[in-house]
């Protein structure tokens, strides 16, 4: 079990590795492969109207004429070690994990993502609780009744679902359910700590628009699942011992059916701790996403740069974290 | 070619349709996969009401121009007139819906709503076939080349196939798009942007199909008919593109027709969230960032553009659903 825990991490490492460096790669080799100058690529991380004392300050201290691979060890070197920035006016002190510092808000990458997080987390975990009950649920009951009108009702609403773009279904609650009939609050976020109803009832609709979506696709995979197992050998065996149809379903099928659903769901999880970027711009919720957005309209780099690699590291390890979890469930996997 | 995607026995074999027939008497028929799938689909009537709605809306962008001369105005003409000053809604009430205007004006500029969603189809279905068409062409040659070859070579373009799925695809390709200059390779404007549109989201959606080719040519690849041509001497080539590829044309075919409503999704995401086509080029997810500052004046502004997408991307799943069903023997019905 050790030496696959170990294994695991070794790829998981190796993944975030891979994917920094692409991200890297595309953020200061493509700009360069395209035509931008280093003093283009220094204007960009300088934010509005710098002196040109701080531009040629910003183009040294990142050393864009430096090769690719040495600018990359930097970026790499700050983020475990820290990092002293010298825009020539003052010293700036940014404490590992540093993944850099946005001139633009004089704020480190770091301190914007930390102060962010809070509100995609709330967003994601309050979505996800209702999408996983809802979702499975009706994908369970549609396999078991395959054919009848709520499974085929159940079937067309979430292959409506998977094709509403979640701005859409958000943008339409919020015209109506908020302002036209004021059923809810508006979408705010207020501290849980502070006061959890408040937090609670100014996500409600947020987390409504985002797990319609995925209770969506949830019901469809659960159902295709449970089809497929409900065919398997090993249920047969079961009924045909004599076994109750109840214990059957929920001590044969389920699992079976359900495992596979944990590697979505972690994906899913790791993809939206990310940011949720489309659901945060249509609630206007400053979370992650809209950090990440911020920093593609204003320029800022670094904050772009920041975020994706965070955003990727979500997802590693949610993925490794998910592999550990099937070791348990599914002792195949630790041997394989 | 006469082989199903999956050749369960010889093809002389009788498919279940012919048998049926042949018990009321026809005589027994041999049948292409062509003409299988055509005979299901027929009777899928969900799956025939999405093609016919594809093939309207193809036919709707194609000749958007004579459309909207027809029976609209110009999609970026000013009707301010109509515009009610201080709120900034239309007039007239229904959004300014009437005879003149189908689907009602844009809050603010009083643009025709109807000719902007005829020229947004554009937009969407190009970027939604050319990526897919590029997601094909990546996902083909390198899910056969690590079926066909399997050892290292599958094992890299898997692992590669792993990182692409478990990328944050929505948050790497705003900032790319956001890096990436306004003039570049002879591209300019709106030019440049949908190519970079059509190949980031074709890019990043190459792994869907790759994974499935690859599944599908390792299992054919240890078929009798395989055997038989290497053992007559044929070399890797003619194998791949005479024995393998015509069997994965199926399963191609479905994929790629379940792959483009997701792509059309992902270009209106990106035209929302505004890093994909640039304004005053009329394009449906644009126009729903425009309802983000206007729903509390006029929320049918909402409803038009968004309906405009689900109608598309629910025609192309339901076609694609049926597809799937009628050129699959083995699918769930």
């Amino acid at each position: 079990m050790i030496a696959f825990i170990l294994r695991r991490l070794g790829g998981a490492v190796l993944l975030v590795f891979i994917i920094s460096a692409v991200t890297f790669l595309i953020f200061f080799g493509l700009p360069k492969l395209a035509g931008t100058t280093t003093d283009d690529m220094a204007a960009r991380f300088a934010g509005k109207s710098p002196t040109p004392e701080a531009l040629a300050a910003i183009k040294e201290r990142f050393g864009f004429d430096q090769p690719l691979a040495v600018q990359y060890g930097n970026f790499v070197k700050a983020a475990v070690t820290g990092d002293t920035y010298d825009t020539g006016v003052e010293k700036i002190d940014c404490p590992a994990p540093c993944l850099g510092y946005s001139f633009r808000t004089n704020q480190s990458v770091t301190d914007q993502l930390v102060d962010r997080f809070p509100i995609t987390l709330s967003l994601v975990v309050g979505a996800a609780v209702i999408w996983l009950l809802v979702g499975v649920s009706i994908g369970v009951l549609s396999a078991l009744r395959r054919g009848s009108l709520f499974d085929r009702a159940a079937m067309m609403i979430a292959l409506a679902g998977v094709s509403l773009p979640i701005y859409f279904t958000g943008l339409l609650s919020l015209a109506f359910v908020v302002h036209q009939w004021g059923l809810l609050p508006p979408v705010s976020y207020s501290s849980f700590a502070d006061n959890p109803f408040k937090w609670a009832s100014a996500l409600i609709l947020p987390w409504i628009t985002l797990a319609f979506l995925y209770a969506a696709m949830y019901a469809r995979l659960t159902r295709a699942g449970m089809l497929e197992t409900m065919s398997e050998d090993y249920i047969r065996t079961a009924r045909a011992k004599g076994l109750p149809e109840r214990t059957v379903i929920t001590k044969h099928a389920l699992r079976a059916s359900l495992t596979p659903l944990l590697t979505v769901f972690g994906l899913d999880i790791g993809l939206l701790f990310g940011g949720a970027v489309l659901t945060e711009r249509t609630f206007s919720l400053k979370g992650l996403g809209s950090l990440a957005l911020d920093g593609v309209v204003g320029s800022d780099l670094p904050v772009v740069l920041g975020t994706v690699v965070t955003a990727s590291l979500f997802v590693v390890v949610a993925n490794l974290i998910v592999d550990l979890l099937y070791g348990v469930v599914d002792p195949r996997v630790r041997h394989s | 070619m006469t082989a199903p995607i999956e050749v369960t026995g010889s093809e002389t074999q009788a498919q279940p349709d012919a048998v049926l027939e042949g018990i009321e008497g026809k005589a027994i028929q041999g049948r292409s996969l062509g003409q299988i799938a055509w005979l299901r689909l027929k009777r899928d009537k969900v799956a025939l009401a999405g093609g016919i709605i594809v093939i309207l809306l193809i036919l709707m962008a194609i000749f958007a121009p004579l459309v909207v001369k027809l029976l609209g105005h110009p999609p970026n003409e000013f009707h301010q007139d109509l515009i009610d000053p201080t709120l900034g809604g239309p007039t007239s009430s229904l959004g300014g819906m009437n005879g003149d205007f189908l689907l009602g004006l844009e809050p603010g500029n009083g643009r025709d709503l109807f000719s902007r969603i005829v020229y947004g189809a554009r937009v969407s279905l190009l970027v939604g076939f050319m990526a897919t068409l590029v997601a094909v062409v990546i996902g083909t040659v390198l899910g056969v080349v690590a079926g066909y070859f399997g050892g290292w070579v599958d094992w890299v373009i898997a692992r590669l196939m792993d990182i692409f799925l478990a990328f944050p695809l929505l948050m790497f390709s705003i900032a790319v798009v956001g890096v990436l200059p306004d003039k570049w390779l002879g591209l300019e404007g709106n030019g440049l942007r949908m190519a970079i549109l059509i190949f980031i989201i074709g890019f990043f959606s190459w792994p869907y199909i790759g994974r499935i080719v690859r599944g599908q040519t390792i299992s054919l690849r240890e078929r009798e008919f395989v055997d038989a041509a290497r053992s007559m001497g044929a070399r890797s080539p003619y194998i791949l593109f005479r024995e393998i590829l015509p069997n994965l044309v199926a399963p191609i075919l479905v994929y790629s027709t379940l792959l483009i409503p997701t792509n059309i999704l992902f270009e209106a995401a990106l035209s929302f969230l505004g890093v994909g086509i640039s304004p005053p080029t009329p394009a449906w997810g644009s126009m729903l960032t425009d309802a983000i500052r206007t729903y509390q004046i006029a929320p049918y502004f909402v409803v038009i553009p968004g309906m405009a997408i689900f109608i598309t991307v629910m025609a192309f799943n339901l076609f694609g659903d049926g597809l799937r069903d009628a050129l699959d023997p083995r699918s769930n019905r």
